[in-house]
């Protein structure tokens, strides 16, 4: 083993698997930098082809919220249902919406 | 309030929601022994992905066809594929990917016991493909609804893109059967050298495991050692009569009354002593790992520090553009 | 003519054949995990291609051969692979020298046999290409790196660059076999890639910091003759089809 190695950072992973999806976390890797990030999520995480297009991040710049935030964070948005969909009764005639 | 009992009120809290079929996520609040228990596990199965890499490689240059060549060569770049995931998932819990191979190395962490054993014909890749992979995904599928988030997520990425290995070590298994008297005494020799480490690969009975019943505890675990290898033996039996295999077993029988397979007793004094070192690949398969690792050292090396170059470049160009 | 197609496919199967095989040799043993994802995928991709050029082989040939056959029971001199893919793996610094100059060869080749006349080398081509690019892509981005990473990884890279680079003069070289097809409009004119491959090898030397060598190496390796390191390659790849002859697996 090399004395003087330092590990390779980590990347998130990221992949839209059609036209039209959301991008979807999938995983995590190992690389150097952001060029050899999108070639190991290539070859790591599209084998089955499942993407059509890769975001990586590295790790360490992603913000995450705290889990004891949870209530002042999310429950707020827990009661308002007029941002869901079926809280628009439509008329029976009126569809695909 | 004392801090025991403080523990004590979060620890009943993380029990409830485990209870509740909630999932637990890296950053939630979880006992220590929690999260020690979940990278011990899940480093051991990303190594045991890795390791498992070294005995069909060593099959995969003198494949039969290109066809079956193909196949394995897919067939262990999944295994890269899924050792990566699980190192991903362990990485969650704050194990560095280093740190967890160090491990691997030192011999302080393990791998699945079964890689330990030799790749000696072409009709060990079949058997490993059908026994062995088998016997994995029998252990994996329950693990899918594991209670921690990112490791249940892996594992239905891995069994997903498993189906494959065993219908493609089976049918290795089927043309070997069928084939000439040397293919099938070929089948025969591999279905005899790894019937018996495949079963042990559940771990030891259920009253001598000893990390079981808090797994359990935890949903880390959802079924014990025995009642899983139970559900192996009653499936692959079947399938042995089907290729028209014997397996090594004389006091294996079928018991109308319960439905199930009843095997002889399981040589566990064997299992241990290769666990612990007197397998016949060990030392091998360890040494593979530390030389892959060592020569590679100056390729990571490289990377680092052509990345370091790139970045202190970019920030001179910045500079002098300012 | 016939003669010349099944000789022009053999040559295109045997190169992806032989460096397939020499890159499953780094199955499990990679300078990281991820690099095991990509030396597998590399690994696939020419395989796959090897598989469709030598069937489509059998066929022109007429006499029945499998791809199979092609692959597990010929003797070294009748295969046909340019002699720069079969040169041993080395260091990982090597086997991307190796498939630096091959891939940036390949790809060009490719390219031009989109445009075959005949359909089925036209129709892997056209997949076979889209493949390499990204080969050519993985090769650079590693040269670059390590000629530019330590001292230890330059001094490698250059030397693995040196093992190869002799084996590179007998790509671009035209016989009778690639003149033939080249007129009936099926195959790739060589001597024409020459300027292109320069082009784009020098301009990752240039910006991995790697000096271009200029060794040359006698190898006539699409003729059939062949390095040592072929006939070993061989009763590796073959040996369950030599000595169980005429089993199915």
């Amino acid at each position: 083993m090399s004395q003087h190695e330092t590990e390779w950072p980590l990347w998130e992973v990221f992949i839209r698997a059609r036209g039209g999806l959301d991008h979807r976390h999938c995983g995590s890797l190992r690389a150097p930098d952001a060029e050899m990030a999108l070639m190991n999520a290539r070859d790591a995480y599209t084998r089955r082809g499942e993407g059509h297009s890769i975001w990586v991040v590295k790790a360490s710049d992603i913000v995450a919220s705290n889990p004891d935030d949870k209530g002042s964070f999310y429950d707020p948005a827990d009661d308002k249902v007029y941002r869901h969909p079926s809280f628009y009764q439509l008329p029976d005639e009126v569809d695909h919406m | 309030m004392s801090n025991a009992s403080s523990q004590s009120a979060e620890e009943a809290r993380f029990q409830a929601r485990i209870d509740a079929e909630d999932k637990i996520e890296p950053k939630d609040w979880m006992p220590e022994a929690y999260r020690r228990t979940l990278i011990r596990q899940i480093s051991q199965h990303a190594h045991s992905e890795y390791v498992g890499m070294l005995p069909e490689g060593n099959w995969l240059t003198r494949a039969p066809t290109l066809r079956r060549k193909a196949a394995l060569m897919a067939k262990i770049q999944d295994e890269a594929g899924h050792g990566l995931y699980l190192y991903s998932a362990a990485e969650t819990l704050g194990a560095s990917r280093d740190e967890m191979y160090r491990d691997l190395l030192s011999g302080k962490a393990k791998y699945s016991s079964i890689f330990n054993y030799p790749t000696l014909t072409w009709a060990d890749i079949g058997a490993i493909g059908w026994l062995v992979d088998g016997a994995a995904i029998t252990n994996q599928v329950p693990l899918c609804r594991c209670s921690f988030g990112p490791y249940a997520r892996a594992m239905v990425r891995v069994c997903k893109e498993e189906s494959f290995h065993q219908r493609q070590g089976f049918q290795i298994m089927l043309s070997l059967a069928h084939g000439e008297p040397e293919q099938k005494a070929m089948a025969q020799d591999a279905l005899n050298r790894w019937w018996w480490p495949s079963i042990a690969m559940f771990g030891p009975p259920d009253g001598e495991s000893k990390h079981s019943a808090q797994s359990m505890a935890w949903k880390i675990k959802r079924h014990s050692n025995d009642e899983l290898r139970q559900r192996f033996v009653d499936m692959t039996v079947p399938q042995a009569d089907f290729l028209g295999l014997r397996i090594p077993d004389d006091d294996l029988k079928f018991n109308a009354d319960t439905g199930h397979y009843e095997t002889g007793p399981i040589d566990w004094d064997d299992f241990w002593a290769v666990v612990n070192g007197e397998g016949q690949c060990n030392t091998d398969r360890l040494a593979a790992r530390q030389k892959a690792h060592d020569e590679g050292a100056w390729v990571r090396d490289a990377a680092t520090a052509y990345a370091a170059k790139r970045a202190a470049r970019k920030a001179a160009e910045r500079i002098a553009a300012e | 003519m016939a003669d010349h197609l099944f000789e022009y496919t053999l040559r295109l199967g045997d190169n992806c054949l032989i460096l397939g095989q020499r890159l499953a040799e780094w199955t499990g043993h990679a300078p990281i995990l991820e690099e095991d994802l990509a030396l597998g995928n590399l690994g696939l991709d020419l395989l796959g291609q090897a598989r469709a050029f030598l069937t489509y082989a059998g066929k022109v040939e007429g006499k029945g051969r499998s791809e199979d056959d092609l692959a597990f029971l010929r003797d070294a001199h009748a295969f046909r692979n340019v002699s720069l893919v079969e040169q041993p793996n080395g260091d990982f610094g090597q086997t991307m020298a190796r498939h630096l100059l091959f891939a940036g060869w390949y790809s060009l080749v490719l390219e031009r046999l989109t445009q075959s006349q005949d359909s089925t080398l036209a129709a892997v081509a056209e997949k076979g290409v889209k493949e390499i690019a990204y080969h050519w892509r993985h090769a650079a981005e590693w040269t670059i790196r390590l000629g530019d990473g330590t001292d230890e990884s330059h001094r490698r890279m250059q030397s693995g660059l040196h093992q190869v680079w002799g084996y590179t003069p007998e790509l671009f070289r035209m016989d009778e076999t690639d003149t033939a097809m080249l007129r009936a409009g099926v195959g790739a004119d060589l001597a024409a890639l020459q300027p292109a491959w320069d082009a784009r090898i020098d301009a990752v030397l240039v910006e991995a910091s790697l000096e271009r060598p200029s060794s040359v190496t006698r190898s006539n390796g699409k003729q059939g003759v062949h390095s040592e390191h072929l006939g070993h390659m061989l009763s590796e790849m073959q040996f369950l089809q030599r000595a169980y002859p005429g089993m199915e697996w």
